[in-house]
């Protein structure tokens, strides 16, 4: 029924649409140029000027503490970048921070969003509750996971596992990147959450009711019912996701600065040591195309996703 | 007892169980903020105690809050303003005069969110340095009005698709201009979608900690940097983090709270109806 009407509707309008095109026949070539231009064109600087200045300076030798280093530097930046076993561990950082919270988020997401697509008492509330967390910032979610919770004298959880009486861990120097994990996961359920329960919500009651006279379970109904539906929703996710994964900093930043030793340098750590704290320009700059190189090598494959859908 | 019934309390409990464990962190910073310092740092911590507003004052007092926080709105709301104006015009353009290049358009713009801003930390840093936008707040605004340009085309193209062509092209037969057409039925019409995309544009302006980590040093510093002093502490400071966090968050949480039906309307970039 539902479906009729909006068929008919689009035929309605498309035949509108083009008895309005023939008439106003000049009309419908309006100029685009000067409305998209102006945000083509400053993103497009944007991008273009200082990725230039980077791959400029990725090839010389430029040191902001000693101005005598000079000249055209090769590949050098590169090949001493490319054999620190530094950048390998922070690229590894990378890939298992962003890969664990990835899929921690989306488990937990989706569990979340089928839990809440269920009717109970006072959902508008406990809702409001999980997706608290991603109106927080960086800086304030990291220190007060550090500090409040994740302490190992005076934090909850030490007391939690004292009170059943276990040995309190220390989070940050014996499981630093899986404390970075944890901080950053509870930050991005929320947002997997809202847009899977989105979803959910949008899949047609009936459906439902049909899978369910037809003898489908719980389980069954989430996997051939639910999961399959909330595929578009997904790849949101995770494109959104990647991106903010990818470039992680201030929680690094506030918590353990990239160690104990190298243990939660990821590659915007790195280069952020490189460029600040040694002031060595070139060899950041050369840090910095590698991330964009990783960066566009993913890119590749969510823009392609992403497109997919668009065509839907 | 139903059958019913009993599922639905079962339901209630493991789901605000599950809610009330993601919201600790910020109930526990909340309550941290009305303890005294030394309070805050009793083992095993304390549920119950006086609450005192001395953090909140000294916060405030000593560490000059309301610079930070009118930072961190100017330079949230101004940007939002500007990147509003580039991408209005743009998504109106690419949702009712589609080319062939629309679509690579919008896929090539959101494609520049990739780019990590670490890639360009170095020209950035160095470009503001000489210009002497270092720490300034137009240096911000221009920084997050560019970074937050892809998404907010992309939202507005969302919601524009969805308002009915044919009131506009009633309009333009009316003999309305595409000038006015944009302002005068478009924006009045998907008036909700642009409020969404302010919105969150607002907050990731927010709660933004990279750029503001390395471009402002106390001038132009928003809230985010603001926290961030927290973390090379001097003495006894839980209680303090605590109020100011909670004085940092609170403003952009209800905002975020009262708005969230419309913001995931915008963030599912039209994946999910």
């Amino acid at each position: 029924m539902a479906m009729t009407k909006s068929a008919n509707g689009t035929a309605q309008r498309r035949i509108r649409y083009s008895a309005a095109a023939r008439r106003k026949g000049s009309r419908r070539q309006v100029n685009t140029l000067p409305l998209v231009s102006p945000s083509v064109i400053v993103l497009f600087l944007w991008m273009i000027v200082p990725l230039g200045m980077t791959i400029y300076f990725s090839l010389i030798r430029y040191n902001l503490q000693n101005p005598f280093l000079t000249g055209f530097a090769g590949i050098e930046n590169y090949e001493y970048l490319l054999t620190d076993p530094a950048l390998w561990t922070a690229m590894w950082n990378t890939l298992i921070l962003v890969g664990s919270v990835l899929v921690i988020t989306v488990v937990c997401g989706t569990l979340l969003a089928v839990l809440f697509d269920a009717e109970f008492y006072g959902r508008g509330i406990a809702r409001l509750l999980v997706i608290a967390p991603f109106f927080v910032m960086p800086t304030v979610s990291a220190l007060v996971w550090k500090n409040l919770l994740m302490h190992p004298i005076n934090g909850v959880f030490s007391s939690l596992l004292r009170g059943i009486g276990l040995e309190p861990i220390d989070w940050f120097a014996d499981a630093p990147l899986l404390s970075i994990i944890i901080i950053v996961s509870w930050q991005w359920i929320p947002f997997a959450f809202l847009i899977l329960l989105t979803a959910i919500q949008s899949l047609d009651n009936e459906q439902k009711e049909a899978a369910r006279m037809d003898g489908a379970g719980p389980v069954s109904m989430f996997f051939f019912i639910i999961l399959p539906h909330l595929s578009r929703a997904l790849s949101v996710v995770i494109m959104i996701e990647m991106i903010f994964l990818l470039t992680i900093f201030a929680e690094i930043f506030v918590t353990t600065a990239g160690g104990p030793g190298l243990a939660t340098t990821n590659l915007p750590f790195l280069i952020y040591a490189r460029a600040l704290l040694d002031s060595d320009v070139g060899g950041a700059s050369a840090g910095g195309i590698i991330a964009v190189v990783l960066a566009n090598i993913v890119a590749i494959f969510l823009v392609r996703a992403v497109a997919r859908n668009l065509d839907q | 007892m139903t059958k019913q019934h009993q599922d639905k309390l079962m339901i209630t409990g493991l789901a605000w169980f599950v809610a009330v464990v993601i919201f600790f962190p910020l109930f526990w910073m909340l309550l941290t903020g009305f303890k005294t310092e030394t309070e805050a740092v009793t083992t095993p911590p304390s549920l119950f105690f006086a609450p005192t507003l001395e953090n909140y004052e000294e916060v405030m007092r000593r560490a000059d809050y309301f610079k930070f926080a009118w930072n961190s709105i100017f330079i949230s709301g101004v940007a939002t303003l500007v990147s509003l104006m580039l991408a209005v015009p743009a998504a109106y353009a690419m949702a009712f005069f589609p080319t062939k290049r629309t679509k690579s358009t919008l896929l090539w713009m959101l494609s520049t969110k990739m780019l990590p801003p670490v890639g360009v930390l170095m020209p950035i840093f160095l470009l503001f340095r000489d210009m002497g936008l270092q720490d300034t707040q137009i240096g911000l605004i221009i920084v997050y009005a560019l970074m937050n340009l892809p998404i907010v085309v992309w939202m507005l193209y969302t919601f524009f698709k969805e308002v009915p062509r044919e009131i506009l092209e009633a309009g333009r037969m009316d003999g309305a201009l595409p000038k006015d057409e944009l302002y005068h039925l478009l924006v009045p019409l998907s008036l909700p979608g642009i409020a969404s995309t302010a919105l969150l544009s607002i907050i990731l302006c927010w709660n933004e900690a990279f750029w503001s980590l390395f471009l402002t040093t106390s001038d132009a510093t928003p809230l985010t940097a603001f926290i961030a002093s927290f973390s090379s502490p001097q003495g006894l400071f839980w209680a303090k983090l605590s109020a100011a966090s909670t004085m940092a968050i609170a403003p952009i949480l209800v905002f975020g709270w009262m708005s969230q039906k419309q913001l995931v309307r915008g963030l599912t970039f039209g994946a999910v109806k």
